[in-house]
């Protein structure tokens, strides 16, 4: 295991922000912490590479006690933590020769790695320039940079993408991909359901501090929703008339008027409200299931809305 | 856990190569600096004294103010710089991502605020000597001062830093701690013969009279080995003391 977390728990003062966590991570795995702002994402990420202690639980990183031996274990991972830290006066070489000295690479091998990873990250264009003058694009492309130069084992992503527009996403889940096909193991965090379906093998569902579900995307949605959502305008009073005559959905979800009904096989039911005409069929939306819908039915409330 | 000097030496040329960017903008206003102080006070003020402890006025100036130069070369790093590091820009929390372990951080930042004191002190020197005021080569006893006094502010002043919840309290620092010392440091008269004898311990506290002790003994205006041994391990140890408490509180600013 390049990750191995028992019964961990932090404390603050009399505030818990995680409460009993176990984690796996297998070499080569990518794993996705799901979870909304404030749930312990990041303090977890944290005390996985040992800046903060665990008021109780062990953590082994690569098979070694994070708290015996924090610089062994720091020789061989990277992180991007969620706010980029770059030197803004810098260009992009600059400060990745500054961070390549923290982990006491020297020239000529750290030259070279930083022309790798120049290249690697699409940041040759704007390599020189200073990085108060970059987007928050390229400034993210530089943090994940400065968290590879020492070609770590392990990749800690504390939300890779936030607040980034499409394009950059897409190119950065590239470079995730990319680097787990090179043998990397990655842990992240994010709060974009849609980024821990395409990127994660499994996930682990956070609220307040607690792991609330487990597993492979695919399979989380199968266990605890259905295949497809179907998602129609209709009123509490209604619903039964309308959802008559169609083997009972496996979940269903209200917010006001929208109805959402988790099923398998969704053809009876959108036959059945097509048939039946009105502001339901208008509305209706047949899509899949997502990790987002898994979180709805876990935690009762929305991703977004926080916990 | 224990300091690894190639870590500390990186958080060292981090600041270097900040520094390094704009050298001569950095640089320049130390040399003026001292030239206006040597006129003003020196030569203007002096022109009314005619000699201080057997010696001009301007000569009597000269050791002190090389050791305020290297008092505010350390302080200005480990004061504003430091603290935008630590609380805004979060440059260690990034720095704890790789092998940088907290003691490392602080030994670089240190090393670094001593480095700058010495570049301060040493521009001081040279305009003091320039003037013909460091009697050489005896006066070149001085600059081993100026890191000495470098390590003792870089101390006193990242122990204030990691202690203080806001940014706002370094103006109580510089007006309320570092002006009164520079005024009453041995820097413009002799403190210690304007105190009546029951005060003279008063001097001895002050931290900045020591150094400014050992470079008016460098440039043989008196002094004695006794006297000297006594302030160099007076900055040694509490030098040493601040540090140990800085190293706490850095450890717990920066893990939790």
């Amino acid at each position: 295991m390049i990750v191995e977390a028992r019964g961990v728990r932090k404390l603050f003062g009399p505030r818990v922000a995680v409460d009993g966590i176990d984690l796996d991570v297998a070499a080569g795995e990518c794993f996705g912490l799901l979870g909304p702002n404030g749930a312990g994402k990041t303090t977890t990420l944290r005390m996985l590479y040992g800046v903060t202690r665990p008021s109780a639980g062990t953590i082994r990183i690569f098979g070694i006690d994070i708290a015996a031996d924090p610089r062994a274990v720091r020789r061989r991972l990277g992180v991007t933590l969620q706010e980029n830290v770059q030197i803004d006066a810098l260009t992009p070489v600059e400060n990745l020769r500054v961070f390549g000295r923290y982990h006491l690479l020297r020239d000529p091998a750290l030259g070279a790695r930083i022309d790798e990873l120049i290249d690697f990250l699409e940041l040759r264009s704007h390599a020189d320039v200073p990085v108060q003058r970059l987007s928050g694009g390229f400034k993210r492309r530089l943090a994940i940079a400065m968290s590879l130069l020492n070609r770590p084992e392990l990749l800690i992503l504390d939300e890779p993408t936030t607040g980034l527009d499409p394009a950059v996403r897409l190119a950065l889940w590239a470079r995730v991909r990319d680097l787990r096909a090179a043998g990397t193991t990655v842990l992240l965090t994010t709060h974009y359901m849609d980024e821990a379906q395409r990127l994660c093998d499994r996930v682990a569902i956070i609220a307040a501090g607690r792991v609330i579900a487990g597993g492979a995307p695919a399979a989380l949605i199968t266990a605890h929703l259905g295949r497809d959502a179907v998602e129609v305008d209709c009123a509490a009073e209604d619903e039964a008339g309308l959802l008559a005559g169609t083997p009972p959905p496996r979940h269903r979800l209200r917010s006001g008027r929208r109805l959402i009904a988790y099923v398998d096989d969704p053809a009876p039911l959108v036959a059945r409200i097509t048939q039946q005409g009105g502001a339901a069929a208008r509305g209706m939306i047949v899509r899949p299931a997502n990790l987002e819908d898994v979180f709805l039915r876990l935690a009762g409330h929305t991703l977004e809305g926080g916990a | 856990m224990t300091v690894s000097l190639p870590h500390a030496l990186a958080v060292w040329r981090r600041n270097a190569s900040m520094y390094r960017r704009t050298w001569w903008l950095n640089l320049l206003p130390n040399f003026f600096e001292p030239v206006f102080y040597l006129l003003s006070i020196g030569i203007g003020v002096g022109a009314y004294i005619h000699e201080m402890g057997g010696t001009s006025y301007a000569a009597f100036l000269a050791p002190g103010l090389v050791c305020v130069a290297a008092m505010n070369g350390a302080s200005f790093e480990v004061t504003y710089n430091l603290f935008v590091r630590l609380t805004y820009e979060k440059q260690y929390d990034a720095m704890l991502t790789t092998p940088v372990q907290p003691d490392d951080v602080l030994v670089g930042e240190i090393l670094w605020a001593v480095t700058r004191a010495t570049i301060y002190g040493a521009c001081f020197f040279l305009v003091v000597a320039l003037f013909g005021l460091a009697p050489l080569p005896g006066a070149l006893a001085a600059l081993a001062v100026i890191p000495l006094a470098g390590l003792l502010f870089a101390a006193i002043g990242v122990a204030f830093s990691l202690h203080i919840p806001a940014i706002e309290l370094f103006s109580f620092y510089f007006t309320l701690f570092l002006t009164p010392l520079f005024l009453f440091s041995d820097v413009f008269f002799p403190l210690q013969e304007r105190l009546a004898g029951g005060w003279l311990w008063v001097a001895e506290v002050l931290p900045l009279l020591h150094p400014v002790r050992l470079a008016r003994a460098a440039f043989g205006q008196g002094g004695s080995w006794l006297t000297a041994a006594w302030d160099v391990t007076y900055i040694v140890v509490v030098s040493a003391a601040l540090l140990a408490w800085a190293r706490r509180a850095m450890r717990a600013r920066l893990m939790s």
